[in-house]
């Protein structure tokens, strides 16, 4: 079964999903960004939808699980590109997928990590 | 006019609902958004029936009143059926994620939808979208 | 008790078809809009159709799917002729037209009174229900043109302004009813992703009425463009609606200016920005 492929993009990670995820392919990349975040100490991770055509509850449940195991790991994440067809969809199904901060693109995105980042890091220890 | 029936048991078959519904939306001239909604709306009952009933079908046709033409979506299982239809239309996506959202989800995004469900008798839930 | 009709129609066909051209012809004489052998192939796939519908003997529920067929022919007739720019009639009359040579092979063809009387009923009933489904379609035919008008006008209407890097505006003029709402709606979403803006103004100074729909539409078009990770800022409510929106229990979540000038200033601020004067040379 092919794997979403996880890139290293400064401090952050960055997933890009391409494709129309089925179950397991969705619950693999939560476990493989879990695992990357860890192994990289990695501060920040970028969802790339803009590819995404639809997304549905149990997709908004993946993100939302993301987000939520990614902050237990002290790193931000981020949505990036969502579709305007789908952002009226979900606000009609009423998904508000509050924990997630989101941002246009990926400029955007990483743009917020290094805020987040810069913010915090003022009193944190160097590592 | 019935356009085609598919047979959904795994989650494989979530991605196919959703590509076939998109298609025929697209053949018959839906908007981009009114696209989006249905297809969403179809995955939402099409995991439903696989979580709640391990499988079942989905029917798709053609509709047409009065020259306006629509989609009808018809997801039928044999499952253990459904004993308060009017709870699992309100509870939402806050008590686990169980049927909630994708029924009354599904409802949301549907011009017109209607449930039959009884213990022991199966479900069967029907989407309309119109052009 | 089965009627008769079905197997009328198959026997006296050419008859009647013959029969039902004929009055057509001599009736669009007049208007000479369509080309008589338009309305001979109409006639002919009309009468196929029907023949086809009442085969199994149903010759009441027209809502049934064996008059499918029949009823998508005449949706489609209807159609063109609406764009033609017949009456709504003159369609109608097309198919109440086709009562007469049926009535007369009946007559001929049955003699029992209480057996007429029940067929012609079932006759009359048929062809009306028929004519008023053209009539229907028509009317819906008439309101999609005019709907499409409105469209095409909304999205001519209302450009999306760049304020300034990431700033855009959306200056809505005129009335805006559901339909226009969402379009206009959809675009500046769109504009959100071409421009990569973060915050977008929406101004309703010239909007002279905000309903219950229409304020839910800006709404969900605000959730949407946070969803995506922009922000909007509405500007010019008037004081009417302002409290005609309290009124409709309407609550805007998102931050209001008087002016679009006062949302500029705040989406300046917003974005890391603010405007200093230059000094005058001395």
């Amino acid at each position: 079964m092919e794997r979403i492929p996880i890139l290293k993009l400064g401090r952050a990670l960055l997933v890009t999903i391409q494709v129309d995820m089925h179950d397991r392919l969705a619950m693999a990349l939560e476990e493989d960004l879990t695992q990357k975040i860890v192994d990289t100490g990695a501060r920040g991770v970028l969802i790339d939808i803009s590819a995404l055509e639809i997304v549905d509850s149990f997709i908004g449940r993946m993100l939302d699980n993301i987000a939520g195991v990614s902050r237990i790991l002290d790193a931000e994440t981020v949505l990036v590109g969502m579709q305007p067809a789908v952002a009226i969809t979900l606000v009609e199904l009423g998904l508000t997928l509050s924990g997630i901060k989101t941002a246009l693109s990926v400029e955007r995105g990483m743009a917020l990590i290094s805020e987040r980042l810069e913010a915090g890091d003022d009193d944190a220890d160097e590592t | 006019m019935k356009l085609s029936t598919l047979q959904i048991r795994a989650s494989e078959d979530v991605v196919r609902v959703r590509q076939d519904v998109r298609a025929h939306a697209v053949a018959l001239g839906f908007g981009l958004v009114d696209q989006t909604k249905i297809v969403t709306a179809a995955s939402e009952l099409a995991r439903n029936m696989i979580q709640h009933a391990t499988g079942g079908e989905l029917h798709i046709e053609a509709v047409e009143n009065m020259g306006r033409r629509g989609l009808r979506l018809t997801f039928a299982d044999n499952g253990p059926g459904i004993a308060d239809i009017e709870r699992a239309l309100v509870d939402g996506y806050s008590t686990g994620g169980g049927l909630g959202l994708g029924l009354s989800g599904a409802r949301r995004l549907s011009n017109e939808f209607s449930i039959e469900s009884k213990p022991g008798e199966g479900t069967r839930v029907t989407i309309a979208r119109w052009k | 008790m089965t009627s008769r009709i079905p197997e009328i129609l198959d026997k006296h066909h050419d008859e009647i078809l013959g029969e039902w051209v004929r009055m057509l012809a001599r009736g669009h004489g007049k208007t000479g809009r369509l080309r008589e052998g338009e309305i001979e192939t109409q006639a002919r796939d009309v009468l196929a159709a029907l023949k086809d519908a009442v085969h199994e003997g149903n010759v009441h529920d027209v809502d049934a799917p064996a008059f499918a067929r029949l009823r998508e022919l005449l949706a489609t007739i209807s159609r063109s002729r609406a764009l033609q720019s017949f009456t709504p009639s003159e369609t109608a009359t097309f198919v109440f037209s086709l009562k007469e040579p049926i009535l007369a092979r009946l007559g001929k063809s049955i003699s029992d009174a209480p057996s007429l009387e029940r067929e012609v009923w079932s006759l009359t009933k048929l062809i009306d229900k028929l004519g008023l489904y053209t009539t229907d379609v028509f009317q819906k035919s008439r309101e999609e043109v005019i709907v499409r008008q409105q469209q095409e006008l909304a999205e001519l209407s209302t450009p999306v302004v760049r304020l300034w890097k990431g700033v855009l505006a959306l200056p809505l003029i005129g009335t805006l009813d559901s339909e226009r709402t969402q379009i206009v709606m959809e675009n500046l979403l769109r504009s959100l992703v071409e421009t990569n803006a973060e915050i977008a103004i929406i101004d309703i100074t010239g909007v002279p009425t905000v309903d219950t729909q229409v304020a839910q539409h800006l709404l969900k078009t605000i959730a949407a463009a946070r969803l995506m990770g922009a922000d909007c800022i509405i500007s010019g409510i008037r004081p009417q609606i302002a409290q005609t929106m309290v009124h409709l229990g309407v609550e805007l979540n998102v931050v209001s200016k008087a002016t679009l000038a006062d949302a500029f200033s705040v989406a300046l601020e917003r974005t890391g920005r603010t405007v200093v004067s230059i000094k005058a040379k001395a």
